[in-house]
Protein backbone atom coordinates (compact mmCIF):
# COMPACT_ATOMS: atom_id res chain seq x y z
CA UNK A 1 0.00 0.00 0.00
CA UNK A 2 2.69 2.41 1.00
CA UNK A 3 4.55 1.61 -2.20
CA UNK A 4 1.52 2.72 -4.11
CA UNK A 5 1.38 5.80 -1.96
CA UNK A 6 4.94 6.79 -2.76
CA UNK A 7 4.30 6.20 -6.44
CA UNK A 8 1.35 8.50 -6.10
CA UNK A 9 3.52 11.13 -4.44
CA UNK A 10 6.07 10.68 -7.20
CA UNK A 11 3.41 11.20 -9.83
CA UNK A 12 2.10 14.26 -8.06
CA UNK A 13 5.61 15.54 -7.71
CA UNK A 14 6.43 15.27 -11.40
CA UNK A 15 6.94 18.83 -12.57
CA UNK A 16 4.40 19.97 -15.10
CA UNK A 17 5.16 23.62 -15.43
CA UNK A 18 8.53 25.29 -15.70
CA UNK A 19 7.94 27.69 -12.82
CA UNK A 20 10.80 27.55 -10.30
CA UNK A 21 8.54 27.49 -7.25
CA UNK A 22 6.60 24.43 -8.32
CA UNK A 23 9.96 22.87 -9.26
CA UNK A 24 11.23 23.42 -5.77
CA UNK A 25 8.02 22.09 -4.23
CA UNK A 26 8.09 19.02 -6.39
CA UNK A 27 11.77 18.45 -5.57
CA UNK A 28 10.93 18.68 -1.87
CA UNK A 29 8.07 16.23 -2.33
CA UNK A 30 10.37 13.84 -4.15
CA UNK A 31 12.91 14.07 -1.32
CA UNK A 32 10.18 13.40 1.21
CA UNK A 33 8.96 10.41 -0.76
CA UNK A 34 12.50 9.07 -1.01
CA UNK A 35 13.20 9.41 2.70
CA UNK A 36 9.84 7.80 3.54
CA UNK A 37 10.77 4.90 1.32
CA UNK A 38 14.21 4.63 2.96
CA UNK A 39 12.83 4.71 6.50
CA UNK A 40 10.04 2.27 5.81
CA UNK A 41 11.93 -1.02 6.41
CA UNK A 42 13.27 0.27 9.73
CA UNK A 43 9.81 1.36 10.87
CA UNK A 44 8.33 -2.01 9.94
CA UNK A 45 11.14 -3.92 11.67
CA UNK A 46 10.67 -1.83 14.82
CA UNK A 47 6.94 -2.45 14.81
CA UNK A 48 7.47 -6.21 14.43
CA UNK A 49 10.02 -6.30 17.27
CA UNK A 50 7.72 -4.30 19.56
CA UNK A 51 4.84 -6.63 18.71
CA UNK A 52 6.90 -9.72 19.57
CA UNK A 53 8.02 -8.12 22.81
CA UNK A 54 4.42 -7.19 23.66
CA UNK A 55 3.26 -10.77 23.01
CA UNK A 56 6.08 -12.37 25.00
CA UNK A 57 5.67 -10.15 28.09
CA UNK A 58 1.94 -9.80 28.10
CA UNK A 59 1.03 -12.75 30.32
CA UNK A 60 0.79 -12.73 34.10
CA UNK A 61 4.10 -13.30 35.86
CA UNK A 62 6.32 -12.11 33.02
CA UNK A 63 9.65 -10.89 34.43
CA UNK A 64 9.76 -7.82 32.19
CA UNK A 65 6.98 -5.38 31.36
CA UNK A 66 5.64 -5.22 27.78
CA UNK A 67 6.14 -1.97 25.82
CA UNK A 68 2.62 -0.77 26.55
CA UNK A 69 3.31 -1.04 30.30
CA UNK A 70 6.67 0.69 29.92
CA UNK A 71 5.05 3.65 28.25
CA UNK A 72 2.21 3.78 30.76
CA UNK A 73 4.60 3.56 33.75
CA UNK A 74 7.06 6.13 32.49
CA UNK A 75 4.62 8.54 30.90
CA UNK A 76 5.33 11.32 33.45
CA UNK A 77 9.05 11.00 32.70
CA UNK A 78 8.51 11.03 28.95
CA UNK A 79 6.24 14.08 28.86
CA UNK A 80 8.27 16.17 31.31
CA UNK A 81 12.00 15.60 30.91
CA UNK A 82 12.85 18.96 32.48
CA UNK A 83 11.51 18.74 36.05
CA UNK A 84 13.92 19.25 38.91
CA UNK A 85 12.87 18.26 42.42
CA UNK A 86 16.34 18.62 43.84
CA UNK A 87 18.96 15.96 44.58
CA UNK A 88 18.91 13.18 42.04
CA UNK A 89 15.15 13.49 41.50
CA UNK A 90 15.39 15.21 38.14
CA UNK A 91 13.96 14.76 34.65
CA UNK A 92 15.66 12.58 32.05
CA UNK A 93 17.06 15.64 30.32
CA UNK A 94 19.13 16.61 33.36
CA UNK A 95 20.50 13.10 33.79
CA UNK A 96 21.49 12.89 30.15
CA UNK A 97 22.93 16.40 30.23
CA UNK A 98 25.08 15.54 33.26
CA UNK A 99 26.40 12.42 31.55
CA UNK A 100 27.03 14.28 28.30
CA UNK A 101 28.89 17.02 30.15
CA UNK A 102 31.28 14.44 31.63
CA UNK A 103 31.71 12.85 28.21
CA UNK A 104 32.33 16.21 26.60
CA UNK A 105 35.07 17.04 29.10
CA UNK A 106 36.74 13.65 29.13
CA UNK A 107 36.47 13.20 25.39
CA UNK A 108 37.86 16.65 24.56
CA UNK A 109 40.82 15.94 26.80
CA UNK A 110 41.30 12.54 25.18
CA UNK A 111 41.06 14.05 21.69
CA UNK A 112 43.67 16.75 22.34
CA UNK A 113 46.14 14.56 24.21
CA UNK A 114 45.46 11.58 21.94
CA UNK A 115 46.08 13.46 18.70
CA UNK A 116 49.24 14.99 20.12
CA UNK A 117 50.59 11.62 21.24
CA UNK A 118 49.50 10.05 17.95
CA UNK A 119 51.43 12.66 16.01
CA UNK A 120 54.44 12.02 18.24
CA UNK A 121 54.57 8.27 17.77
CA UNK A 122 53.55 8.53 14.12
CA UNK A 123 56.39 10.92 13.43
CA UNK A 124 59.23 9.58 15.48
CA UNK A 125 60.13 5.93 15.21
CA UNK A 126 62.03 6.22 18.49
CA UNK A 127 58.91 7.43 20.30
CA UNK A 128 56.96 4.71 18.52
CA UNK A 129 59.29 1.96 19.67
CA UNK A 130 59.30 3.36 23.19
CA UNK A 131 55.61 4.05 23.70
CA UNK A 132 53.70 1.71 21.42
CA UNK A 133 54.25 -1.44 23.52
CA UNK A 134 53.06 0.42 26.62
CA UNK A 135 49.98 1.73 24.81
CA UNK A 136 49.19 -1.71 23.45
CA UNK A 137 49.10 -3.13 26.98
CA UNK A 138 47.25 -0.23 28.60
CA UNK A 139 44.55 -0.06 25.96
CA UNK A 140 43.35 -3.56 26.83
CA UNK A 141 42.60 -2.55 30.45
CA UNK A 142 38.78 -2.35 30.73
CA UNK A 143 37.45 1.14 31.50
CA UNK A 144 35.94 0.24 34.87
CA UNK A 145 39.22 -1.21 36.08
CA UNK A 146 40.58 2.35 36.04
CA UNK A 147 37.79 3.66 38.27
CA UNK A 148 39.11 2.55 41.70
CA UNK A 149 42.54 3.88 40.81
CA UNK A 150 41.19 7.24 39.69
CA UNK A 151 38.97 7.47 42.78
CA UNK A 152 42.04 6.91 44.87
CA UNK A 153 43.95 9.55 42.94
CA UNK A 154 41.25 12.25 42.66
CA UNK A 155 39.29 11.53 45.87
CA UNK A 156 36.17 12.84 44.14
CA UNK A 157 33.49 11.27 41.99
CA UNK A 158 33.31 13.72 39.11
CA UNK A 159 36.98 14.01 38.14
CA UNK A 160 37.25 10.23 38.49
CA UNK A 161 34.44 9.67 36.01
CA UNK A 162 35.97 12.16 33.60
CA UNK A 163 39.32 10.46 33.92
CA UNK A 164 37.74 7.08 33.12
CA UNK A 165 36.30 8.54 29.93
CA UNK A 166 39.61 10.10 29.05
CA UNK A 167 41.56 6.90 29.54
CA UNK A 168 38.97 4.86 27.65
CA UNK A 169 38.71 7.11 24.61
CA UNK A 170 42.36 8.03 24.22
CA UNK A 171 43.80 4.74 22.88
CA UNK A 172 41.95 4.48 19.59
CA UNK A 173 42.62 8.18 18.99
CA UNK A 174 46.35 7.79 19.56
CA UNK A 175 46.70 4.62 17.53
CA UNK A 176 44.62 5.75 14.56
CA UNK A 177 46.32 9.12 14.37
CA UNK A 178 49.70 7.40 14.41
CA UNK A 179 48.68 5.02 11.63
CA UNK A 180 47.39 7.97 9.59
CA UNK A 181 50.71 9.74 9.88
CA UNK A 182 52.73 6.70 8.96
CA UNK A 183 50.45 6.13 5.95
CA UNK A 184 51.02 9.58 4.44
CA UNK A 185 51.87 8.75 0.80
CA UNK A 186 55.53 9.18 -0.11
CA UNK A 187 54.39 11.38 -3.01
CA UNK A 188 53.08 14.04 -0.64
CA UNK A 189 56.30 13.90 1.32
CA UNK A 190 58.26 14.35 -1.91
CA UNK A 191 56.12 17.33 -2.89
CA UNK A 192 56.87 18.87 0.49
CA UNK A 193 60.58 18.22 0.05
CA UNK A 194 60.72 19.71 -3.44
CA UNK A 195 58.87 22.78 -2.17
CA UNK A 196 61.11 22.91 0.91
CA UNK A 197 58.19 23.27 3.29
CA UNK A 198 59.23 24.08 6.83
CA UNK A 199 58.25 21.59 9.55
CA UNK A 200 55.39 23.85 10.60
CA UNK A 201 54.14 24.26 7.02
CA UNK A 202 54.46 20.51 6.53
CA UNK A 203 52.39 19.91 9.64
CA UNK A 204 49.52 22.18 8.64
CA UNK A 205 49.52 21.77 4.86
CA UNK A 206 50.30 18.08 4.45
CA UNK A 207 50.32 16.06 7.64
CA UNK A 208 47.12 17.33 9.23
CA UNK A 209 44.89 17.16 6.15
CA UNK A 210 46.32 13.78 5.13
CA UNK A 211 45.68 12.33 8.59
CA UNK A 212 42.21 13.74 9.23
CA UNK A 213 40.27 10.65 8.09
CA UNK A 214 42.35 8.41 10.35
CA UNK A 215 41.92 10.79 13.27
CA UNK A 216 38.19 10.73 12.81
CA UNK A 217 38.15 6.95 12.75
CA UNK A 218 39.83 7.13 16.16
CA UNK A 219 37.51 9.86 17.40
CA UNK A 220 34.47 7.87 16.30
CA UNK A 221 35.59 4.75 18.13
CA UNK A 222 36.56 6.95 21.08
CA UNK A 223 33.19 8.65 21.44
CA UNK A 224 31.43 5.28 21.34
CA UNK A 225 33.70 3.91 24.06
CA UNK A 226 33.26 7.07 26.14
CA UNK A 227 29.53 6.67 26.14
CA UNK A 228 29.87 3.01 27.12
CA UNK A 229 32.24 3.89 29.92
CA UNK A 230 30.29 6.78 31.41
CA UNK A 231 27.14 4.74 31.92
CA UNK A 232 29.10 2.05 33.76
CA UNK A 233 31.14 4.54 35.77
CA UNK A 234 28.09 6.52 36.86
CA UNK A 235 26.44 3.35 38.14
CA UNK A 236 29.28 3.09 40.61
CA UNK A 237 29.92 6.71 41.53
CA UNK A 238 26.30 7.87 41.86
CA UNK A 239 25.09 11.47 41.60
CA UNK A 240 23.13 12.92 38.72
CA UNK A 241 23.65 11.05 35.46
CA UNK A 242 21.91 8.54 33.28
CA UNK A 243 24.08 5.68 34.55
CA UNK A 244 23.09 6.31 38.14
CA UNK A 245 19.50 6.80 37.06
CA UNK A 246 19.52 3.23 35.74
CA UNK A 247 21.11 1.88 38.91
CA UNK A 248 18.67 3.80 41.07
CA UNK A 249 15.73 2.47 39.06
CA UNK A 250 17.03 -1.07 39.53
CA UNK A 251 17.32 -0.56 43.28
CA UNK A 252 13.73 0.67 43.35
CA UNK A 253 12.59 -2.19 41.08
CA UNK A 254 11.34 0.27 38.46
CA UNK A 255 12.07 -1.91 35.44
CA UNK A 256 10.06 0.31 33.09
CA UNK A 257 12.31 3.26 33.95
CA UNK A 258 15.37 1.17 33.19
CA UNK A 259 13.98 0.37 29.77
CA UNK A 260 13.16 4.01 29.07
CA UNK A 261 16.69 4.98 30.12
CA UNK A 262 18.18 2.35 27.82
CA UNK A 263 16.23 3.76 24.89
CA UNK A 264 17.62 7.21 25.66
CA UNK A 265 21.14 5.88 26.09
CA UNK A 266 20.92 4.14 22.71
CA UNK A 267 19.55 7.21 20.97
CA UNK A 268 22.15 9.55 22.45
CA UNK A 269 24.98 7.15 21.59
CA UNK A 270 23.68 6.96 18.04
CA UNK A 271 23.49 10.76 17.79
CA UNK A 272 27.02 11.17 19.13
CA UNK A 273 28.32 8.72 16.54
CA UNK A 274 26.43 10.51 13.77
CA UNK A 275 27.68 13.89 14.92
CA UNK A 276 31.31 12.77 14.61
CA UNK A 277 30.62 11.20 11.21
CA UNK A 278 29.02 14.43 10.02
CA UNK A 279 31.97 16.43 11.24
CA UNK A 280 34.38 14.01 9.57
CA UNK A 281 32.56 14.30 6.26
CA UNK A 282 32.72 18.08 6.44
CA UNK A 283 36.34 18.34 7.48
CA UNK A 284 37.89 15.49 5.58
CA UNK A 285 35.77 15.08 2.48
CA UNK A 286 38.67 15.08 0.07
CA UNK A 287 41.64 13.69 1.82
CA UNK A 288 42.35 10.84 -0.55
CA UNK A 289 42.05 10.98 -4.29
CA UNK B 1 84.75 25.34 -23.26
CA UNK B 2 82.19 26.49 -20.72
CA UNK B 3 80.78 24.15 -18.10
CA UNK B 4 77.43 22.59 -19.04
CA UNK B 5 74.25 23.83 -17.35
CA UNK B 6 73.53 20.49 -15.71
CA UNK B 7 76.14 17.81 -15.41
CA UNK B 8 76.19 14.36 -13.90
CA UNK B 9 79.71 13.25 -13.13
CA UNK B 10 80.39 9.59 -12.42
CA UNK B 11 77.06 9.33 -10.61
CA UNK B 12 76.42 6.00 -8.93
CA UNK B 13 73.78 4.82 -6.54
CA UNK B 14 73.95 1.89 -4.13
CA UNK B 15 71.02 0.79 -2.04
CA UNK B 16 71.58 -0.89 1.29
CA UNK B 17 74.86 -1.04 3.12
CA UNK B 18 77.76 -3.42 3.49
CA UNK B 19 77.80 -6.82 1.83
CA UNK B 20 74.10 -6.67 0.99
CA UNK B 21 74.31 -3.40 -0.89
CA UNK B 22 72.99 -3.41 -4.43
CA UNK B 23 74.37 -1.13 -7.09
CA UNK B 24 71.40 0.34 -8.97
CA UNK B 25 73.20 2.83 -11.18
CA UNK B 26 76.91 3.32 -11.89
CA UNK B 27 79.20 5.66 -13.78
CA UNK B 28 76.61 7.96 -15.27
CA UNK B 29 78.20 10.90 -17.05
CA UNK B 30 75.89 13.31 -18.77
CA UNK B 31 76.06 16.97 -19.70
CA UNK B 32 72.88 18.85 -20.50
CA UNK B 33 72.69 22.32 -22.01
CA UNK B 34 70.26 25.01 -21.01
CA UNK B 35 67.00 24.70 -22.93
CA UNK B 36 67.70 21.14 -23.96
CA UNK B 37 65.09 18.39 -23.75
CA UNK B 38 66.52 15.02 -22.82
CA UNK B 39 64.57 11.77 -22.67
CA UNK B 40 65.85 8.86 -20.63
CA UNK B 41 64.61 5.51 -21.86
CA UNK B 42 65.18 1.96 -20.70
CA UNK B 43 63.46 -1.16 -19.50
CA UNK B 44 61.81 -1.38 -16.09
CA UNK B 45 64.35 -1.59 -13.31
CA UNK B 46 67.10 0.13 -15.28
CA UNK B 47 67.45 2.86 -12.69
CA UNK B 48 65.81 5.65 -14.72
CA UNK B 49 63.81 6.86 -11.76
CA UNK B 50 66.79 6.49 -9.44
CA UNK B 51 68.76 8.75 -11.72
CA UNK B 52 65.96 11.32 -11.87
CA UNK B 53 65.60 11.26 -8.09
CA UNK B 54 69.33 11.87 -7.77
CA UNK B 55 69.02 14.97 -9.95
CA UNK B 56 65.95 16.06 -7.97
CA UNK B 57 67.90 15.56 -4.76
CA UNK B 58 65.21 13.28 -3.38
CA UNK B 59 67.90 10.59 -3.28
CA UNK B 60 71.51 11.35 -2.67
CA UNK B 61 73.95 9.84 -5.13
CA UNK B 62 76.28 7.54 -3.25
CA UNK B 63 79.05 8.19 -5.76
CA UNK B 64 79.79 11.11 -8.06
CA UNK B 65 78.11 14.50 -8.15
CA UNK B 66 75.25 16.31 -9.83
CA UNK B 67 76.06 19.93 -10.63
CA UNK B 68 73.33 22.35 -11.70
CA UNK B 69 74.25 25.87 -12.79
CA UNK B 70 77.57 25.68 -10.97
CA UNK B 71 76.17 24.34 -7.70
CA UNK B 72 76.26 20.83 -6.35
CA UNK B 73 72.86 19.26 -5.80
CA UNK B 74 72.51 17.75 -2.34
CA UNK B 75 68.88 18.25 -1.38
CA UNK B 76 65.52 18.67 -3.13
CA UNK B 77 64.42 22.15 -4.10
CA UNK B 78 62.06 24.07 -6.32
CA UNK B 79 64.80 24.84 -8.87
CA UNK B 80 64.42 21.17 -9.85
CA UNK B 81 60.66 20.81 -9.97
CA UNK B 82 59.42 17.27 -10.38
CA UNK B 83 56.32 16.12 -12.24
CA UNK B 84 55.56 12.79 -10.62
CA UNK B 85 54.11 9.85 -12.47
CA UNK B 86 50.88 9.79 -10.47
CA UNK B 87 50.42 13.58 -10.41
CA UNK B 88 50.71 13.67 -6.58
CA UNK B 89 48.40 16.62 -6.26
CA UNK B 90 47.17 17.22 -2.74
CA UNK B 91 43.55 15.99 -2.88
CA UNK B 92 42.29 18.40 -0.22
CA UNK B 93 43.33 21.42 -2.30
CA UNK B 94 41.70 22.69 -5.49
CA UNK B 95 43.71 22.78 -8.71
CA UNK B 96 44.35 26.47 -8.12
CA UNK B 97 45.42 25.94 -4.51
CA UNK B 98 47.77 23.12 -5.47
CA UNK B 99 49.60 25.47 -7.82
CA UNK B 100 49.25 28.41 -5.46
CA UNK B 101 50.90 26.45 -2.64
CA UNK B 102 54.02 26.10 -4.79
CA UNK B 103 53.84 29.71 -6.00
CA UNK B 104 53.47 31.05 -2.45
CA UNK B 105 56.37 28.96 -1.22
CA UNK B 106 58.75 29.91 -4.04
CA UNK B 107 57.84 33.57 -4.54
CA UNK B 108 56.91 34.73 -1.05
CA UNK B 109 58.75 37.95 -0.46
CA UNK B 110 59.54 38.41 -4.14
CA UNK B 111 56.02 38.82 -5.49
CA UNK B 112 52.96 40.47 -3.97
CA UNK B 113 49.84 38.41 -3.28
CA UNK B 114 48.19 39.85 -6.39
CA UNK B 115 51.22 38.95 -8.51
CA UNK B 116 51.27 35.43 -7.07
CA UNK B 117 47.58 35.08 -7.89
CA UNK B 118 48.18 36.25 -11.45
CA UNK B 119 51.18 33.95 -11.81
CA UNK B 120 49.14 30.96 -10.58
CA UNK B 121 46.39 31.70 -13.09
CA UNK B 122 48.95 32.24 -15.83
CA UNK B 123 50.43 28.80 -15.29
CA UNK B 124 47.01 27.17 -15.22
CA UNK B 125 46.31 28.87 -18.55
CA UNK B 126 49.59 27.55 -19.95
CA UNK B 127 48.41 23.98 -19.48
CA UNK B 128 44.86 24.91 -20.63
CA UNK B 129 43.39 24.26 -17.21
CA UNK B 130 42.19 27.75 -16.23
CA UNK B 131 38.58 26.54 -16.57
CA UNK B 132 39.11 23.88 -13.88
CA UNK B 133 40.95 26.04 -11.35
CA UNK B 134 38.33 25.59 -8.64
CA UNK B 135 37.96 21.86 -9.11
CA UNK B 136 39.53 19.33 -6.79
CA UNK B 137 41.73 16.51 -8.07
CA UNK B 138 39.01 13.91 -7.55
CA UNK B 139 36.81 15.83 -9.96
CA UNK B 140 39.42 15.81 -12.72
CA UNK B 141 40.46 13.16 -15.21
CA UNK B 142 43.93 11.63 -15.13
CA UNK B 143 45.13 13.83 -17.97
CA UNK B 144 43.78 16.98 -16.33
CA UNK B 145 45.46 16.11 -13.03
CA UNK B 146 48.74 15.65 -14.82
CA UNK B 147 48.29 19.05 -16.49
CA UNK B 148 47.86 20.61 -13.05
CA UNK B 149 50.98 18.75 -11.92
CA UNK B 150 52.87 20.26 -14.83
CA UNK B 151 51.47 23.71 -14.06
CA UNK B 152 52.62 23.38 -10.46
CA UNK B 153 56.11 22.41 -11.58
CA UNK B 154 56.32 25.18 -14.21
CA UNK B 155 55.06 27.75 -11.72
CA UNK B 156 58.20 27.21 -9.62
CA UNK B 157 60.24 28.53 -12.56
CA UNK B 158 62.64 25.63 -12.19
CA UNK B 159 66.08 25.60 -13.75
CA UNK B 160 65.32 22.11 -14.88
CA UNK B 161 61.97 20.39 -15.16
CA UNK B 162 62.14 16.73 -14.16
CA UNK B 163 59.40 14.43 -15.35
CA UNK B 164 59.14 10.86 -14.08
CA UNK B 165 57.10 8.99 -16.70
CA UNK B 166 54.64 11.87 -16.64
CA UNK B 167 52.25 10.39 -19.18
CA UNK B 168 52.76 6.72 -18.38
CA UNK B 169 49.39 6.24 -16.70
CA UNK B 170 47.35 7.96 -19.42
CA UNK B 171 45.56 6.58 -22.44
CA UNK B 172 47.17 7.11 -25.85
CA UNK B 173 44.99 10.02 -26.99
CA UNK B 174 45.30 11.95 -23.74
CA UNK B 175 49.03 11.28 -23.77
CA UNK B 176 49.33 12.76 -27.27
CA UNK B 177 47.48 15.92 -26.17
CA UNK B 178 49.77 16.36 -23.19
CA UNK B 179 52.88 15.78 -25.26
CA UNK B 180 51.71 18.50 -27.64
CA UNK B 181 51.03 20.87 -24.74
CA UNK B 182 54.43 20.17 -23.27
CA UNK B 183 56.18 20.81 -26.60
CA UNK B 184 54.20 24.00 -27.10
CA UNK B 185 55.18 25.30 -23.66
CA UNK B 186 58.81 24.25 -23.99
CA UNK B 187 58.92 25.93 -27.40
CA UNK B 188 57.83 29.20 -25.80
CA UNK B 189 59.70 29.10 -22.51
CA UNK B 190 62.78 27.11 -23.57
CA UNK B 191 62.78 25.10 -20.37
CA UNK B 192 65.46 22.56 -19.71
CA UNK B 193 63.59 19.28 -19.42
CA UNK B 194 64.53 15.76 -18.45
CA UNK B 195 61.76 13.28 -19.02
CA UNK B 196 61.76 9.60 -18.27
CA UNK B 197 59.78 7.35 -20.54
CA UNK B 198 59.45 3.80 -21.70
CA UNK B 199 57.70 4.87 -24.88
CA UNK B 200 59.96 5.00 -27.94
CA UNK B 201 57.73 7.41 -29.87
CA UNK B 202 57.46 9.77 -26.94
CA UNK B 203 61.22 9.81 -26.49
CA UNK B 204 61.87 10.70 -30.14
CA UNK B 205 59.00 13.17 -30.36
CA UNK B 206 59.97 15.20 -27.30
CA UNK B 207 63.72 15.03 -27.03
CA UNK B 208 66.76 16.69 -28.51
CA UNK B 209 68.72 13.76 -27.17
CA UNK B 210 67.61 10.33 -26.02
CA UNK B 211 69.68 8.67 -23.32
CA UNK B 212 69.41 4.90 -23.45
CA UNK B 213 70.04 2.98 -20.26
CA UNK B 214 71.40 -0.54 -20.06
CA UNK B 215 69.58 -3.06 -17.88
CA UNK B 216 70.02 -3.07 -14.12
CA UNK B 217 71.41 -3.84 -11.67
CA UNK B 218 74.43 -1.61 -12.11
CA UNK B 219 72.76 0.12 -15.04
CA UNK B 220 74.49 2.90 -16.89
CA UNK B 221 74.16 4.91 -20.07
CA UNK B 222 74.39 2.53 -23.05
CA UNK B 223 74.12 5.05 -25.83
CA UNK B 224 72.97 8.58 -26.52
CA UNK B 225 71.03 9.41 -29.66
CA UNK B 226 70.76 12.94 -30.99
CA UNK B 227 67.38 13.68 -32.55
CA UNK B 228 67.87 16.40 -35.15
CA UNK B 229 64.28 16.97 -36.10
CA UNK B 230 63.09 20.51 -36.78
CA UNK B 231 60.85 22.19 -34.22
CA UNK B 232 58.00 22.77 -33.81
CA UNK B 233 57.41 19.11 -34.33
CA UNK B 234 54.10 17.88 -35.67
CA UNK B 235 53.41 14.25 -34.89
CA UNK B 236 51.58 13.60 -38.16
CA UNK B 237 54.35 14.97 -40.38
CA UNK B 238 56.97 13.16 -38.35
CA UNK B 239 55.57 9.69 -38.98
CA UNK B 240 56.83 9.96 -42.59
CA UNK B 241 60.04 11.83 -41.75
CA UNK B 242 63.17 9.75 -42.51
CA UNK B 243 64.98 11.21 -39.48
CA UNK B 244 62.14 10.17 -37.22
CA UNK B 245 61.95 6.68 -38.65
CA UNK B 246 65.68 6.30 -38.30
CA UNK B 247 65.77 7.50 -34.69
CA UNK B 248 62.89 5.24 -33.80
CA UNK B 249 64.63 2.25 -35.36
CA UNK B 250 67.82 3.05 -33.47
CA UNK B 251 65.99 3.07 -30.15
CA UNK B 252 64.13 -0.14 -30.92
CA UNK B 253 67.37 -1.85 -31.90
CA UNK B 254 68.97 -0.76 -28.65
CA UNK B 255 66.06 -1.80 -26.47
CA UNK B 256 65.11 -5.07 -28.08
CA UNK B 257 68.34 -6.33 -29.64
CA UNK B 258 71.35 -5.10 -27.76
CA UNK B 259 69.74 -4.74 -24.35
CA UNK B 260 66.62 -6.85 -24.46
CA UNK B 261 64.76 -6.99 -21.16
CA UNK B 262 65.98 -9.80 -18.95
CA UNK B 263 63.65 -12.77 -19.38
CA UNK B 264 62.36 -12.60 -15.83
CA UNK B 265 61.30 -8.98 -16.19
CA UNK B 266 60.09 -9.25 -19.76
CA UNK B 267 56.50 -9.77 -18.70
Amino acid sequence: MSDRMTTLIDTLATPRSASPISDRVSAALRDLAASLRNALPAVIALAVLLAIWELLCRGEGAALPPPSRVIADTWPLIVDPFFDHGGVDKGMFWHLAASLKRVALGFSLAASVGIALGVLIGQSSLAYRGLDPIFQVLRTVPPLAWLPLSLAAFQQADPSAIFVIFITAIWPIILNTAVGIREIPQDYVNVARVLRLSPLEYFFKIMLPATVPYMFTGLKIGIGLSWLAIIAAEMLIGGVGIGFFIWDAWNSSLVSEIILALVYVGLVGFLLDRAISRLAARVGGRTRS
Amino acid sequence: MTAPYLSLEAVGMDFGAGAKSVCAVRDVNLAIEKGEVVSIIGHSGCGKSTLLNAIAGLLRATRGVVILDGKEVDDPGPDRAVVFQNHSLLPWLSAYDNVRLAVDKVFRGRKSAAERHAWTEHNLRLVHMDHAARKHPDELSGGMRQRIGIARALAMEPKVLLMDEPFGALDALTRAHLQDTLMEIQGRLRNTVITITHDVDEAVLLADRVVMMTNGPAATIGAVLRVDLPRPRKRLELTEHPGYIHARAELLRFLYQRHAAPAADAA
